[in-house]
């Protein structure tokens, strides 16, 4: 789950992270209000959306009065920002932060994450602020200093001032880098992050070390123990079909195309989709209905890819293992019966009580559902006829 | 043969007395696998399809010797039951339990240094020896007794491949799923490494997905060590970078452990990948024609 920047710099600050004092603004005149309580004499004012490279787009501006901080703020909400982490649909601009302004002598970057080969968080760091991490990695790996993290021990000082000196802080910063370093490891265990992101971290021309911009991830499956992280969810941020599928318990991921998939599993899903576009679809979803399927789930399945206009035809790959198929067809007669098809679907059943399951379908006769001997064939005859009725329309 | 289990295998189920835990060690006993203790804390005592309860891993092990424990327990519950099965000595832990918070499984895997205890999982369907023994979710139907092993990060890919392996009429050794999570035990090099000491095992079908790097590092481990063809597949080919499909380790992330990057290394090692996930069977029979060893594998 992502937050927005400037909750999560009040989520570092109460670790001790030292961040540019700020304020969140939902209209020009709580933007004007809160420059006017800052009383700094430069402001930044900040776009915040769930995505990064927002600079670039046009969503952060330097504000050296109180009118250009109430110009930028007309100017950013409600503005669609186009970043290369949006997708070109972009994101809208519904909050801003506003900051004070700081004198930059150099810029850093800092981040915890967890490694899969150690089955340990690292401390990533990198003299080269600002840039993106992929980039570094890519262009000059060797400037990117790890430190990996014992979980029985924590982030152990001398580690942070090692990793201070590799990142050639000055020797006056050090102390504080390292102190820093320890509050921001502690925010990332304290909170279950899958991702803390310091970029850049700066020093300042009087030397004080700030959290200039901040990025916290947190892993979903331990939201149940924050409940105050779980609150800051902007549901705006998020595709409404994969909301709404969350909501029903339904892994769900809208991939923009016409043919829709539903599938149980995971793995098989991914591998439905790629079999969707292999022979030459537009994979309109992934979407893993799990392996207790219910009626309910699978006519609310039905319903979250039918809304609206962008699906045109659905595959339904189902491989009873421990969901038996003759649940599945029953489900997917009762959904034609609640949800209506509006579109073609083809059915392929493997597994346990396929017989029953194929035998449901029949008798049930609904005249949108196809039934496909195998999965080969059930990806080939949805691609066709979704392209015939692109055709006819 | 096989690796792992086998018809001796004396195994516990941790939280037995729940709904999916009781319908699944019915389905394993059906399957003839020595269910022999089941531990649910303070309902010791009692007895579920006829295997006796305990209170502690600890006290089922001193009374029955089981080796091995399969986890049914709910997800904030689900670490401290494999720090449970790891403290009481047994050689095999396998948890079946998806959304362990990442950070539990960081622990876990600390506290297991050092300790002889294997752990498959967590967020994987199980280990099954054909016709001997069978951990987990696996539908045990769809199984015939043959020579080719099947490794996969996915539950009903596992199934999927099986099923295509049968219908092809190529048997199994042994199917293992090490489970969709980032942080967990066994992994890819872990299980080629015991199929590839394993004389009944012919040859290895390997399912991977986005996310990662484990299937790059299998690459190169088969390249330098394998004595067996292996087979591979892998999902995700479509997926859009920074959103996870499903599987919790299933995320292309900073534009690393995509698909496209998998098929090239496994590729780079002379391993052939399925194009499709309806060609797996196909796949494997191909390669098995091409190493002479078809007609062996054909036994089913």
């Amino acid at each position: 789950m992502n937050i927005h920047e400037y909750q999560s710099k009040q989520i570092l600050r109460s670790y001790g992270v030292n961040v540019p004092n700020g304020k969140p603004a939902f209209s020009v005149e709580e933007a004007v209000k809160a420059a006017e309580e800052l009383g700094s004499k430069v402001c930044v004012v900040k776009a915040q959306i769930h995505a990064g490279g927002r600079g670039k787009a046009g969503g952060v501006k330097l504000a050296k009065s109180i009118d250009e901080v109430k110009m930028y703020a007309k100017e950013i909400l409600g503005k669609t920002l186009v970043t290369h982490q949006t997708g070109p649909e972009g994101k809208k601009v519904n909050r801003l932060l506003v900051e004070e302004g700081s004198d930059i002598k150099k810029e850093y970057y800092l981040s915890f994450v967890i490694d899969r080969a150690t089955a340990q968080v690292v401390m990533m760091g990198s003299e080269e602020g600002g840039m993106e991490i992929e980039k570094v990695a890519d262009e000059m790996p060797d400037k990117i200093i790890k430190e990996f993290i014992d979980p029985l021990i924590g982030l152990a000082p001398f580690q942070a001032k090692r990793m201070a000196f590799k990142m050639n802080f000055g020797k006056e910063v050090i102390n504080q880098v390292a102190k820093l370093m320890g509050c921001l490891y502690n925010a990332f265990i304290g909170k279950d992050c899958s991702l803390a992101e310091i970029n850049p971290l700066v020093v300042t021309k009087d030397d004080k070390v700030i959290a200039l911009d901040a990025k916290l991830n947190f892993d979903e499956s331990a939201l149940y123990r924050h409940p105050d992280i779980e609150e800051l969810r902007d549901e705006s941020e998020e595709d409404a079909k994969e909301r709404a599928a969350a909501k029903e318990g339904l892994n769900y991921v809208n991939l923009g195309g016409d043919v829709a998939c539903m599938v149980n599993g995971a793995g098989l899903a991914m591998a439905t989709v790629d079999i969707i576009k292999f022979y030459g679809g537009e994979p309109a979803n992934f979407l893993d209905v799990g392996g207790d399927s219910t009626v309910e789930k699978i006519a609310a399945a039905f319903k979250i890819m039918l809304a609206g206009d962008q699906v045109k035809g659905i595959f339904v790959n189902i491989f009873g293992g421990i969901n038996k198929c003759d649940i599945i067809a029953a489900g997917i007669v009762e959904a034609a019966k609640i949800v209506g098809m509006s579109v073609p679907v083809v059915v392929r059943l493997e597994g346990t009580n396929v017989e029953r399951g194929r035998e449901i379908l029949k008798t049930a006769n609904v005249p949108e559902v196809i039934m496909a001997p195998t999965m080969e064939d059930g990806a080939k005859q949805i691609v066709e006829l979704v392209e015939k009725s692109k055709k006819n329309a | 043969m096989g690796i792992l289990v086998d018809k001796n295998t004396k195994v516990i189920v941790q939280g037995i007395t729940g709904k999916t835990a009781t319908f699944h060690t019915q389905q394993m006993l059906a399957y003839g696998t020595k269910i022999v203790a089941g531990v649910t804390p303070g309902k010791a005592g009692m007895k579920v399809e006829g295997v006796p309860v305990f209170n502690t891993v600890r006290d089922a092990v001193e009374a029955t010797g089981a080796t091995v424990s399969v986890i049914y327990v709910p997800a904030k519950f689900a670490a401290d039951s494999i720090l449970e099965g790891v403290n009481a000595g047994l050689d095999l832990v396998v948890c079946i339990t998806e959304h362990i918070p990442v950070l539990d499984m960081v622990r876990v895997r600390r506290y297991m240094q050092g300790k002889k205890t294997r752990l498959i999982g967590p967020n994987c369907p199980g280990i099954l020896t054909t016709d001997e023994c069978k951990i987990g979710l696996i539908p045990g139907y769809i199984h015939k007794k043959g020579h080719v092993g099947v490794i996969s990060r996915s539950g009903t890919l596992t199934y999927e491949a099986t099923f295509q392996l049968s219908s092809a009429h190529i048997g199994q050794t042994t199917a293992i799923g090490i489970g969709g999570d980032p942080i967990k035990g066994t992994d890819f090099i872990d299980a080629l490494e015991l199929f590839n000491e394993d004389d009944d095992t012919k040859a290895v079908m390997l399912i991977g997905e986005i996310g990662g790097n484990a299937e790059e590092e299998a690459a190169e481990w088969i390249k330098a060590n394998m004595k067996k063809p292996v087979i591979g597949f892998i999902s995700g080919r479509q997926a859009p970078p920074g959103k996870r499909m499903g599987h919790a380790g299933a995320i292309i992330s900073g534009g690393k452990g995509t698909a496209a990057d998998k098929i090239k290394a496994l590729n780079a090692a002379g391993i052939e990948v399925a194009d499709t996930v309806a060609h797996m069977g196909e796949t494997v029979v191909r390669v098995l024609k091409k190493a002479g060893l078809y007609d062996e594998c054909k036994t089913c």
